[in-house]
């Protein structure tokens, strides 16, 4: 299954991970944009870099409406301890079990048992408004989700 | 529990930052959003090649591109022009964010450079007092080093030069730029020869224009 497109209807789900529960409808109720941000697996080097960057940008994001989640198929024990040992204060979500499920509905699970390097803005009413998947061993960056937000902003 | 800092690959000196993003060829590397100019801290001919480096001083994969830098720079005298800009992942690394500050404020007193080498010396930590005995080293005066540490004015140039690398597309550190393109060089560590080339080729393209 390709990755959910630009329009699609976001499942919602609940995972645990490094800071708690969290629900994304929840969410959603809370702050305009949701960025969902899978990635193959806690502390492998590029996912380490990657999530660090959106720790560095958190702040611009928040001004453009919008919070970072990020998930992958690890547990909830491994994703407190990637947080901690990056100073990462976003969620990090395990989609642990059943394994990928969440990832799955995103169109984002790997036939190698991890999730691909995808991101998702999901906007306040539960639509995808952007979707990406990024080649699994490339840092997609900020700026692409910098751009999408404030395209949105622009729309709005 | 103790803390599990620094990320696993930064600990194996694996350099994990250098990751870079889809280079995206229809529109080539993205670009400098804001150019090398004379606000930049810079080495070299103004006339020459521009290679920027985005750079955390407390970044593992940095240190270890530090003198493959150098070799390059000492390689090309007179072509290349230097520029180094602060983007310190202060979440990961504790004391980059001072440490970029140390260089800004020995800047302001004539001293980036000088800083800079030592802020990247191979004898180990980056703390506050060894921050200061730099600074004692190169003969600032600590007063004025200590105030320009705290300026809040400094702190704010920090942090825009950062957004401004992140809208540019630095997604990690080490990520450089010749002639303001990124340089899309081998995932993994820097290597001379290949940045070497690559300079190589843009200045062998000016020369042809």
């Amino acid at each position: 299954m390709a990755a959910l497109p630009v329009s699609a209807k976001a499942p919602d789900f609940e995972l645990d991970g490094s800071s708690g529960r969290v629900r994304l409808s929840d969410l959603l109720k809370e702050t305009q944009y949701v960025i969902l941000a899978f990635f193959p697996a806690s502390f492998s080097s590029v996912c380490t870099s990657e999530l660090n960057l959106y720790q560095e940008v958190k702040d611009e994001f928040a001004r453009l409406g919008a919070r970072v989640v990020a998930i992958s198929v690890d547990s909830k024990y491994v994703q407190q301890a990637f947080a901690k040992a990056n100073g990462l204060t976003f969620p990090v979500l395990a989609d642990f079990h059943p394994k990928g499920a969440v990832a799955e509905q995103y169109g984002v699970m790997r036939g190698d048992g991890r999730a691909e390097r995808a991101l998702f803005i999901v906007d306040s009413k539960g639509i995808v408004r952007y979707s990406y998947v990024s080649e699994i061993a490339k840092n997609p960056g900020a700026d692409r989700l910098l751009e999408a937000l404030e395209q949105m902003k622009a729309e709005a | 529990m103790a803390d599990v800092t620094p990320p696993l690959d930064c600990a194996r000196g694996v350099p994990c930052d250098r990751d870079r993003g889809d280079p995206e060829p229809a529109e080539g590397p993205p670009r400098l959003k804001r150019p090398v100019s004379d606000d930049d801290w810079s080495r070299g001919p103004a006339g020459a090649v521009s290679l920027v480096e985005y750079l955390d001083y407390q970044c593992p994969a940095c240190q270890a591109a530090h003198p493959v830098v150098e070799r390059v720079l000492a390689s090309l005298p007179d072509r290349v022009r230097f520029v180094v800009r602060h983007f310190p992942i202060v979440s990961a690394h504790p004391q980059a964010q001072r440490a970029a500050l140390a260089a800004e404020a020995a800047g302001r007193q004539g001293k980036f450079w000088e800083m800079h080498q030592r802020l990247f010396a191979p004898r180990g930590a980056l703390q506050e007092d060894q921050l200061l005995s730099y600074a004692g080293e190169l003969g600032l005066d600590l007063a004025r080093f200590g105030a320009d540490m705290a300026d809040e004015g400094l702190a704010a140039k920090i942090r825009r030069e950062k957004v401004l690398g992140v809208r540019s597309g630095v997604n990690g550190t080490p990520t450089f730029y010749i002639a303001e393109a990124r340089y899309e060089g081998e995932t993994g560590p820097l290597r001379e020869e290949e940045l070497k080339a690559a300079i190589l080729a843009e200045l062998d393209r000016n020369q042809r224009h």
